[in-house]
């Protein structure tokens, strides 16, 4: 089936690649944005408050508000800090998280109309790099990230940036084997890398997603999933009260946004994963088209992080470990084992 | 939770409800139970369940708490103590103060500045009356001592100034006199009880 598409489809050329890149880096950077407004809102419902209202109708420019507000602070260097990695490491979030996206399939493909001058004809991929370990390289993308925290906490000459560094690279470096584990039993049931092949693998509606048959898997990635991507109830990063800010206590302005945009695309991209590799992917579901389904699941699993924040407290570091170590590993391990027996009776 | 209920501080009557924790596991065992236990207990699911249950219903049965303060506000106690008001004699409309001074008096926090003088008629007016909120603690004896009901407290608590020193003046604080129909009689600090009338007794000079 595959084949069949690939000869139908125009060429993908490096223009159609780099409108696809800007495409990405334009709509998810709203998204990310956005995705503070909702989460706001969410919560102040959670707890019968209001949430913003005033910028905006039922405050809705509040990202507005926000981006002129982090765009026009002052950005602050501290004196002792090691300058260029302080300013390199918020650029390193930022651009590991949508480098991640890059695999991930984002929107439909289509062509530019011909009378659109230069770009006319151009072809857009809905993957901007449509390679066949994409699972891989999303997870290894992400793994990638922890060099923002940890060279942000290191080089900012604080002692709360240090602990939240040293957090980060106990947490992801943890919750990297959880991952990588959890998943490792979906791809031996489908047998390849590809977002797409994971996609086709659940085609036969609600009673083939892979959550069904490796609900333990799910259960784990959506654990790794809150913890690789630094939200309650694994905040343990940036953890208010305990650690100030943890490893952006110094960073203000622009910088610390582009924190923030990397984390809020982070949770896109499992939202995504989740949703693809666990719930169906893009496959219609009866009479509601498979576009506006794959949409309504990732909005479902972020709803799920910001629920969870809202509802449950935060863990200490050295449960977290624990919990890691000695529960979610050797349970991944015998998922794998299991499955791996089942697959060969 | 009413106020009795709040205000009772003997220990053991409240209607506390317990936690019951179990006793910490000694042996490996035991606690790997207890791991067991907890996570197939469903609690979070508990807190999630709570958490959606508040959402739905400050979003559909109108449970939302939020007060939008500058634009709607929370009705005050008659006890609260905020900012003064001079009150009127609601038949002739004369303000109430007779000028006795005992609120200058009794002012701990000495903020109350006035001055009397004889008027044409040879009653007593009140010439200078001002209060400096810089210094009013607005801890109510001004109100209390008052004999005549004319210094009340009133319900603007928005106090914020630029300055330490804002002095309120004496017309500032009299009710105007067409909205002398709106006045309040005051039932706060100092005010009248309500038996005052079965309380009181009989003069000798009723004899
Ligand atoms: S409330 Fe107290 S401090 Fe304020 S004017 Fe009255 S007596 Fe003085
Ligand atoms: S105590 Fe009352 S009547 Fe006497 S001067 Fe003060 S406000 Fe006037």
């Amino acid at each position: 089936m595959e084949i069949v598409n690939v000869a139908v489809l125009p060429e993908v050329t490096s223009a159609g690649v780099i409108i696809k890149a800007i495409i990405i880096l334009a709509i998810i950077s709203a998204i990310a944005g956005f995705g503070t407004y909702l989460e706001r809102k969410i919560l102040a419902f959670m707890q019968r408050r209001l949430g913003p209202m005033h910028v905006g109708p039922y405050g809705l420019l509040q990202i507005a508000a926000d981006g002129i507000k982090l765009f026009t602070k002052e950005d602050i260097v501290p004196q002792n800090a090691n300058k260029l990695i302080f300013k390199v490491a918020p650029a390193i979030t930022a651009a590991t998280a949508f480098i991640a996206l890059a695999a991930v399939p984002v929107f439909p493909d289509f062509t530019i109309p011909e009378w659109i001058p230069l770009l006319g004809g151009t072809f857009v991929p809905s993957i901007a790099a449509d390679i066949n370990i994409g699972v891989l390289f999303i997870l290894g993308m992400m793994a990638a990230g922890l060099y923002g925290p940890l060279l942000a906490g290191m080089a900012q000459a604080n002692k709360w940036g240090i602990i939240g560094s040293a957090r980060t690279a106990i947490q992801f470096l943890s919750y990297e084997v959880v991952t990588g584990l959890s998943i490792l039993a979906p791809i031996m049931l489908v047998g390849s890398l590809s977002l797409v092949e994971f996609n086709n693998y659940q085609q036969g509606g609600f009673s083939s997603w892979m959550m069904w048959q490796q609900p333990v898997a799910f259960v784990l990635f959506l654990i790794a999933g809150f913890a690789e991507t630094n939200r309650t109830p694994f905040d343990l990063l940036e953890h208010e009260a305990e650690v100030v800010s943890g490893y952006a206590t110094e960073y203000s302005g622009m910088r610390w946004g582009m924190f923030f945009i990397g984390e809020y695309a982070n949770m896109i991209t499992v939202s995504v994963l989740a949703a693809v590799i666990f719930m169906g992917g893009y496959n219609d579901l009866g009479f509601i088209a498979g576009w506006l389904i794959v949409v309504l699941k990732i909005a479902f699993v972020f709803f799920l992080m910001l629920w969870v924040r809202a509802s449950w407290p935060h863990i200490r570091p050295d449960q977290l470990m624990w919990l890691c170590w000695k529960v979610l590993m050797p349970v991944a391990v015998v998922n794998v084992v299991i499955t791996g027996f089942v697959m060969m009776v | 939770m009413s106020l009795e209920q709040f205000k009772n501080r003997n220990v053991g009557s409240q209607t506390y409800k317990m936690i019951e924790s179990e006793p910490t596991p000694e042996s490996g065992m035991g606690r790997f139970g207890q791991v067991v236990k907890r996570t197939f207990k469903g609690e979070l699911f508990v807190g999630l369940y709570v958490t959606m249950r508040e959402m739905i219903n400050a979003l559909f049965i109108g449970e939302m708490h939020t007060v939008k303060y500058p634009l709607e506000k929370l009705p005050i106690s008659p006890r609260y103590r905020a900012i003064h008001d001079m009150l009127r004699l609601l038949e002739s409309g004369h303000y109430r103060c007779i000028g006795c001074g005992l609120c200058e008096k009794i002012c701990i926090s000495d903020c109350i500045k006035m001055d009397t003088r004889y008027d044409e008629n040879q009653r007593k007016e009140v010439s200078e009356y001002t209060i400096n909120f810089g210094r009013c603690i607005f801890c109510g004896y001004c109100a209390e001592v008052c004999p005549e009901l004319a210094i009340v407290h009133g319900g603007r608590y928005e106090n914020a100034s630029e300055q330490r020193a804002g002095f309120s003046l004496f017309e500032d604080m009299l009710t105007p006199i067409d909205a002398l129909k709106d006045q309040k009689e005051f039932d706060g600090f100092g005010a009248v009880t309500p038996n005052a009338d079965n309380a009181i007794k009989k003069t000798p000079l009723a004899y």
